[in-house]
């Protein structure tokens, strides 16, 4: 897009043109009170003194403290491969191309990571992913209305109570009611999540019986990273898999941008929201990519659309394909078996202080119930360069003195034996 | 079915009553030619209560994607499930094999409203 500078004569010409008799007339809308009084800027500096001023104000930042917080986002390992693949320009500055056939190499990586997704999870079909997997699940929840005709969501207890609370956001206007529970009688869908968010693991094979039984269906929240590990939602006999796809080579930040995937049974592809790469041939024979099954997306359906946000996480996804791709299934396996085994090793350090929350077996995050508050714990870890976990009772998700801790394959044995250490002194500090 | 003997409704279904007391519902020859080859059909369910004018199936061509509107309140009897494997067939035959659901309990009176063959021809400019 080219630069059109304004010249003062423009300026008057285009204010003459619409009658106005000042640039700040445009504004006058705006009362006063709502306006900008002045920026109260120091003077300006010369490059060299600004990067010394900003560094200063980057140091005050506390930038990596060891992390055992979790709560859906993980701190894993992501390979220099990802950036450096992920950032080449071909795909680092693309948008969303309006001919979307003339850029085929994007088409083929969107297809090649709805084939991974698909791999994964052992599901039929996979979009182009959405923004996050909260969105994730509250496109799964729509979905399942709409292929069932029925109303009624069921958010089963081990779903993580952020996403319970985007799903009441999003269905706010919409003739949904969202309902805690796992009857699926009556039902569009059981929404389910394994690993729980308190980090109990589960098989709900039996609850998808019971919902085919019931003529609803079972959408099944995971975590990729644990499927190296864990039976995955296809052979659960899930309708539709969702989750949040950060912990495939997306570094942790404050709001992402992160990774919505969702993949379904084949019956349901018309009824799935986002866009759909898929392999097809051209005239002379040549393998090619297209966006099919458009009729479903907002650009032909308008207001009828199967979603009305249109956006993908391209980008996003393709860092979770080329981290798929380094790992492999024995490599996604190494990491998944790694964060369990530490995350084992880290409970039954603790385990032998504060009593763990869990009845069953956990994948890489577990609960621990301290002598005091998770919040005032937490606030002491901080002090001594620990994100200690998630004081559940922060979501509604436990009570005042559970902390819900996460480990990763990037955690040391140092560095669990320090946090061990550092939480029974806080614990201790407190209790005195 | 012979359109001479159907009524037809401005969203361009076709209604009419066949042997065995139902009303079977399609879309009309004007609109099959207007989408294009048809590719897929989203059928109600059976059971279902339909007011008049209400959203009662789906239809995408190659060129879009548009809903079908029940031409009078009834209850869904019948739906053609051979549209799931052969959508062309209402391309082919939307007077026949192309049919798309078949309702129930129709007040007889409620067609009158709608418009005849040939006030549907003029109404399509043919």
């Amino acid at each position: 897009m080219s630069w059109i500078p304004v010249t003062e004569q423009d300026r008057r010409e285009m204010l003459a043109a619409i009658g106005a008799p000042s640039v700040e007339d445009l504004f006058s809308v705006i009362p006063q009170s709502l306006r900008m009084r002045g920026w109260d800027l120091p003077p300006g500096m010369a490059e060299a003194a600004l990067r010394r001023h900003v560094a200063g104000l980057a140091e005050k930042n506390r930038v990596s403290p060891v992390s055992f917080l979790g709560a859906g986002y993980y701190d894993h390992f992501i390979p220099s491969a990802v950036d450096a693949l992920a950032s080449r320009s071909e795909f680092f500055t693309a948008y969303t191309p309006y001919q979307p056939e003339a850029a085929q190499g994007t088409l083929q990586a969107i297809y090649e990571y709805q084939s991974a997704v698909c791999r994964l999870t052992d599901m039929e079909c996979a979009n182009a992913s959405l923004y996050d997997g909260g969105t994730a699940l509250f496109e799964a929840a729509v979905m399942a209305c709409r292929a069932t005709g029925r109303g009624v969501v069921r958010v089963h207890p081990s779903v993580n109570p952020v996403w319970r609370r985007i799903l009441l956001t999003h269905t706010a206007n919409l003739d949904v009611e969202i309902a805690d529970g796992a009857d699926p009688e009556g039902a569009a869908c059981v929404i389910v999540q394994n690993p729980a968010f308190r980090g109990d693991l589960a098989d709900f094979s039996e609850l998808a019986a019971a919902c085919h039984a019931a003529g609803a269906l079972l959408v099944a929240a995971f975590n990729p990273v644990s499927l190296g590990l864990l039976k995955s939602p296809g052979a659960m006999g899930a309708d539709i898999a969702v989750a949040e796809g950060q912990g495939l080579g997306l570094p942790l930040g404050f709001g992402g941008p992160y990774l919505g995937v969702l993949a379904a049974r084949k019956a349901l592809i018309r009824k799935m929201p986002g866009r759909i790469a898929a392999a097809t041939v051209d005239t002379e024979g040549r393998r090619g990519f297209v966006l099919t099954l458009q009729a479903r997306e907002q650009h032909i359906r308008r207001e009828k659309a199967n979603s009305n946000i249109c956006s993908n996480q391209a980008l996003c996804a393709l860092r979770a394909l080329i981290y798929l791709c380094l790992a492999g299934p024995e490599g996604l396996r190494g990491v998944a078996e790694a964060c369990n085994a530490k995350a084992e090793y880290l409970k039954a350090r603790l385990a032998a202080r504060f009593p763990v929350a869990n009845p069953g077996p956990t994948f890489n995050e577990f609960a621990v119930r301290l002598p005091i508050p998770a919040e005032r714990a937490a606030a002491g870890m901080l002090e001594r360069g620990f994100l200690a976990g998630l004081p559940l009772a922060a979501v509604g998700a436990g009570d005042e003195n559970e902390l819900l801790v996460a480990v990763t394959e990037t955690r040391t044995r140092s560095e669990m034996d320090a946090f061990a250490a550092a939480l029974e002194e806080v614990c201790h500090a407190v209790d005195l | 079915m012979n359109p001479e003997l159907l009524r037809f409704t401005e969203t361009h279904e076709w209604i009419g009553a066949d042997d065995g007391g139902l009303y079977v519902v399609g879309i009309s020859d004007h609109a099959q030619h207007e989408l294009g080859d048809v590719t897929y059909v989203d059928l109600p369910r059976p059971g279902a209560r339909l007011e008049q004018g209400a959203k009662a199936a789906e239809v995408e061509s190659v060129k879009a994607a548009s809903d079908i509107y029940a031409p009078v309140a009834g209850v869904v009897a019948a739906v053609n499930a051979e549209l799931d494997a052969a959508t062309e067939l209402v391309n082919q035959e939307p007077y026949g094999a192309g049919w798309f659901f078949k309702l129930q309990d129709v007040d007889p009176a409620s067609l009158e409203s709608l418009m005849t063959h040939d006030q549907y021809k003029a109404f399509c400019g043919e």
